[in-house]
């Protein structure tokens, strides 16, 4: 059904002759994973054509906003003709690779990095951790009781969101979100070296002394739980906290014309906390201060 | 204080003050009162409908409608059909009025339609991108996310703003030009662009009119002139000018550094004649983008809840516009304009024989706080024979009326679209239950219309949006499933199977005059500096603006226990710290003509000697609108929210002066 009546059909027809600058056809690029073949559009990175096909590849530091970072090394796969493995998240497909993911060697690999973080890290906030501990056969344990752990506790310096740097497996996720992928405030940096280089905030001053803005775009993306709202550490901490009972619905902010999509998680008809579909054309997952956390003035109920 | 949530105790920056907002509670149930003598009490929905339809039908030709900014465009909707169709008044507008209706106005006159031109994405990959008169850093962040990628991709940065914002620390030139000095400033480019042989001749003769005249007009304001009056150094004037219009794609920006001002529309006409006279619009990555400060400032007006137009932003004198509303609606339109909300105030004025305006339903609106003269706002609605106010918390505005109804909060409790500054009109969804008796606005509106004779159908809010689909072309494409389908449609999208390009205007490049249509005329605007003029006993400009992590009258963002919270200051920069002898934290007095406020001084090296920076976001400690003026734009409405004259007074003040 068309609308004849309409005044803006000139508008359509004048933008004809502008230069809208389209994504030029990208090829698609023929190769196998496992000894199947797969077609991809050239530009996919390994990691993309086998979540298209469905194959599960752990990940860690991979985001879906963010450049690769080759961090966590979780994501290795085999690719024949190359003398080491090669991470799937960044490789970019060739046509006439051969990679496999599950080979022995793939597996061994993963099964070793998940053994080192799970012996020095927390994961149990990190989904998908336990089950791929259990997959790998991981055995973190065997490193002994001792193994080198952070054991400092969670810093909890504001009201909005808690740091756990004792869940932090050095990604760098959160640097670049706060740097100069995203949100351009740079107050997340490394800072040590070698076995003491640890996530810092302007070497290592509190929060609230430092030039976050608290914009949670840091928490949007890590991915073990080390950064978390306060809302969330307070729930977890009382035992409340249960996603199981959870509804998550997308809608506006209200804070300014921007209209940037919140995705608020509602636990007992209290909103506790927010988020971005990363997908989305104008937030691609980012928000500010007011839209993560400025939505307590609906529920001051009494 | 709101148990753990509440702001606790804090104090780690110097002059940090400790601070817990007022902190509003949501309204549960609806409240009534015979007079204002008496306090409020619990009513039924029955009682208080009742109270509210006969207070209305009281004081039919004598109404005011306040829609609502922040709520969905369906509830806008529903309540323009009410004003038009139950009250028999085009008396309908928002806080749109406060705010950018300047931009729709100088848009419209242009171009012939009031919304930013461009999107959010071609700003990623523009070449040049001017920020003026806004600090998007702070007011509008992640709009500012996609000006930072555009930076990173090439782009380079102007920002033209009196202060040196966080958005101009991001700038390879900010030009720190005098508050009111736009129009200057804006010939002055204007000039040297022509001057410098760099204007856009063919797209000039092709798509515009009342060039000859603007050359004439722009002719005075040389470089060394405009530096006199801006305060800028020419050559950053020349360097903008010569970027602006060799830059293969520009986009121009603007907030309200722009549009609060007594002439806010003359303001936004000189901006869009650089854009006419480089051929910056109409074009991907070029054109003029208003950012806008609610999350439905945009939509409120595209939905007709303003007095001159009808929903689709069509115009209320085109007689076949009005008959097709009339048909639809089953009703008789007035052939005039309404009053706006400015408008509405000054009718509010008692005067022989009663004021024009004597009855007033405001939704989700606090203009008690956000007018400028927030004291002479305050008398006008407390003069009212009857004000129902509908809300989810008892603001000021709400303290004084007759009637409150509790509603939802748009953006969490109801279904619907709102409409972003891209012209974006995305679906609003309900994630939470309202607390006690609060109802949906639609609903209200509709058993109060109801009870005046008006039987209104809506299932749902899909309801009311394919009614406005119906009657409005340029929404005709959006169904619900469709806009889930695109997270988000912009308009126009007057097609169920096409979408529209990103940029509006691409009809002035087209080579047939037919299909071009009408042309953008140059605005003849001239320069009018600030009403409220600084003197020896008023030597300090104050202008206004937002933080970071708070918004407009603090009633939201004032619940959210924010680290980087510190309450109301008036910022100064070191220089003048020094002059009047003050420093950080010390309370001040500070009076303007119309009133004054006590609030401590913070230092900002961002201001410069003689400007003075405040917010509006914890009137209830200090109420910033007591100084401000109500000058107000003779087009659009708009108070001079940016220009007060002030002076700073240290405690105690002396007796004699």
């Amino acid at each position: 059904m068309t609308t004849a009546e309409s005044p803006v059909r000139g508008t359509a027809q004048g933008a004809r002759g502008t230069a809208v600058p389209l994504a030029p056809p990208r090829r698609l690029l023929e190769f196998t994973i496992d000894d199947e073949p797969v077609r991809v559009p050239e530009g996919s990175t390994i990691l993309d054509a086998c979540r298209a096909r469905g194959k599960d590849v752990p990940t860690l530091c991979q985001g879906d906003t963010l450049t690769p970072k080759n961090a966590c090394r979780v994501c290795m796969v085999e690719v024949e003709g190359s003398r080491t493995l090669v991470p799937a998240c960044s490789r970019r497909a060739e046509a006439g690779m051969a990679v496999r993911t599950d080979t022995e060697r793939a597996r061994h690999s993963r099964k070793i990095v998940l053994e080192l973080l799970a012996s020095s890290v927390d994961l149990s906030t990190t989904p998908g951790a336990a089950e791929w501990l259990k997959e790998y056969g991981a055995e973190p344990d065997r490193f002994g009781p001792d193994a080198a752990r952070l054991n400092e506790g969670p810093k909890v310096d504001n009201d909005l969101y808690v740091r756990d740097y004792d869940k932090c497996i050095l990604c760098y996720k959160c640097v670049d979100a706060c740097g100069d992928q995203w949100q351009n405030t740079f107050a997340i940096s490394v800072a040590g070296r070698g076995f003491d280089a640890r996530i810092a905030v302007e070497h290592d001053a509190p929060l609230t002394d430092s030039a976050c803005v608290y914009c949670g775009n840091c928490i949007e993306v890590c991915p073990t739980g080390a950064l978390s709202f306060k809302s969330e550490f307070d729930m977890r901490a009382a035992g409340t906290w249960d996603e199981s009972q959870q509804t998550r619905t997308t809608t506006v902010c209200a804070y300014c014309g921007v209209g940037c999509n919140l995705t608020l998680h509602v636990q007992d008809n209290e909103i506790v906390k927010v988020t971005s579909p990363h997908d989305n054309p104008v937030t691609h997952g980012n928000l500010c201060i007011k839209g993560r956390f400025g939505y307590q003035h609906v529920q001051n109920r009494d | 204080m709101n148990g753990t949530n509440g702001p606790t105790g804090r104090s780690t920056r110097a002059g940090k003050r400790e601070r817990s907002p007022r902190n509003y509670l949501r309204l549960t149930h609806p409240l009534v009162r015979d007079s204002r003598d008496e306090p409020f009490r619990r009513a039924t929905w029955e009682e208080a409908l009742t109270r509210v339809a006969e207070g209305l039908a009281a004081h039919r030709g004598a109404f005011g409608m306040f829609a609502c900014a922040r709520a969905t465009n369906e509830m806008n909707y529903v309540a323009q059909k009410f004003a038009r169709v139950v009250m028999g008044t085009h008396n309908v507008d928002s806080c749109n009025r406060t705010c950018h209706a300047p931009s729709v106005a100088g848009l419209s006159a242009a171009f012939g339609s009031g919304g930013g031109t461009s999107s959010y994405e071609e700003i990623e990959h523009t070449d040049l991108i001017v920020m003026w008169g806004s600090n998007a850093r702070f007011a509008h962040p992640i709009f500012f996310q996609h000006v930072l990628k555009g930076v990173r991709n090439g782009a380079r940065l102007y920002s033209v703003d009196p202060r040196r914002t966080s958005t101009a620390e991001w700038a390879e030139s900010w030009l720190g030009l005098n508050v009111g000095t736009d129009i200057p400033m804006a010939h002055a480019i204007g000039r040297e662009i022509i001057h410098a042989g760099l204007a856009n001749t063919a797209f000039i003769e092709r798509a515009t009119s009342g060039f000859e005249e603007y050359r004439k007009l722009v002719e005075p304001w040389t470089l060394s002139l405009a530096e006199k009056v801006t305060g800028v150094p020419a050559e950053a004037i020349k360097d903008l000018a010569h970027a602006y219009a060799r830059a293969e794609r520009a986009q121009l920006c603007w907030t309200l550094g722009i549009t609060e001002h007594h002439n806010g529309t003359d303001n936004v006409r000189a901006l869009i004649n650089l854009s006419l006279l480089t051929g910056h619009v109409g074009r991907y990555g070029s054109g003029l983008q208003p950012l806008r400060g609610q999350n439905n400032v945009q939509g409120g007006g595209d939905m007709g809840a303003i007095p001159n137009r009808l929903p689709g932003f069509q115009d209320v004198l085109d007689p076949e516009t009005r008959h097709r509303f009339e048909t639809a609606w089953g009703t008789t339109l007035q052939p005039h304009y309404g009053l706006n909300l400015t408008e509405m105030f000054e009718a509010m004025e008692p005067r022989p024989g009663g004021a024009a305006l004597k009855a007033v339903y405001c939704i989700g609106e606090n203009p008690a706080q956000s007018e400028a003269d927030s004291d002479q706002a305050v008398r006008r609605l407390s003069a009212l024979d009857f004000l129902v106010v509908q809300d989810i918390f008892l603001t000021k505005t709400a303290e004084l009326a007759h009637v409150v109804l509790p509603a939802t909060a748009g953006w969490a409790e109801t279904e619907g679209t709102t409409t972003n500054s891209e012209r974006r009109v995305q679906r609003v969804r309900k994630a939470v239950n309202p607390p006690g008796e609060a109802r949906e606005d639609i609903d209200i509106i509709c058993d109060i219309a109801a009870r005046l004779g008006h039987d209104w159908k809506y299932a749902d809010s899909e309801a009311v949006w394919n009614e406005l689909r119906s009657v409005s072309p340029q929404h005709y494409g959006m169904t619900y499933e469709r806009l889930e389908e695109h997270q988000g449609i912009q308009w126009p999208c007057p097609d169920l199977e096409a979408l529209e390009p990103s940029f509006l205007h691409g009809r002035l490049w087209d080579p047939d005059p037919g299909r071009r249509g009408p042309l953008a005329p140059f605005g003849l605007v001239q320069h009018d500096p600030p009403v409220d003029l600084t003197d020896e006993e008023f030597p300090i400009r104050l202008t206004t603006g937002r933080r970071l992590d708070s918004y407009n009258t603090g009633v939201q963002s004032g619940s959210f226990a924010s680290p980087l919270r510190r309450g109301e200051y008036v910022e100064l920069c070191p220089e003048d710290a020094e002059r009047y002898g003050v420093v950080l934290g010390e309370e001040v007095q500070v009076t303007s003509r119309r009133g004054s406020v006590r609030a401590p001084v913070w230092i900002d090296p961002g201001l410069r000697p003689g400007l003075a920076f405040m917010t509006m976001h914890f009137p209830d400690e200090v109420d910033t609108n007591r100084l401000t003026i109500e000058a107000n734009d003779p087009i659009a409405g708009t108070a001079e929210f940016k220009a007060a004259a002030i002076r700073i007074d240290k405690l105690p003040i002396a007796a004699i002066r």
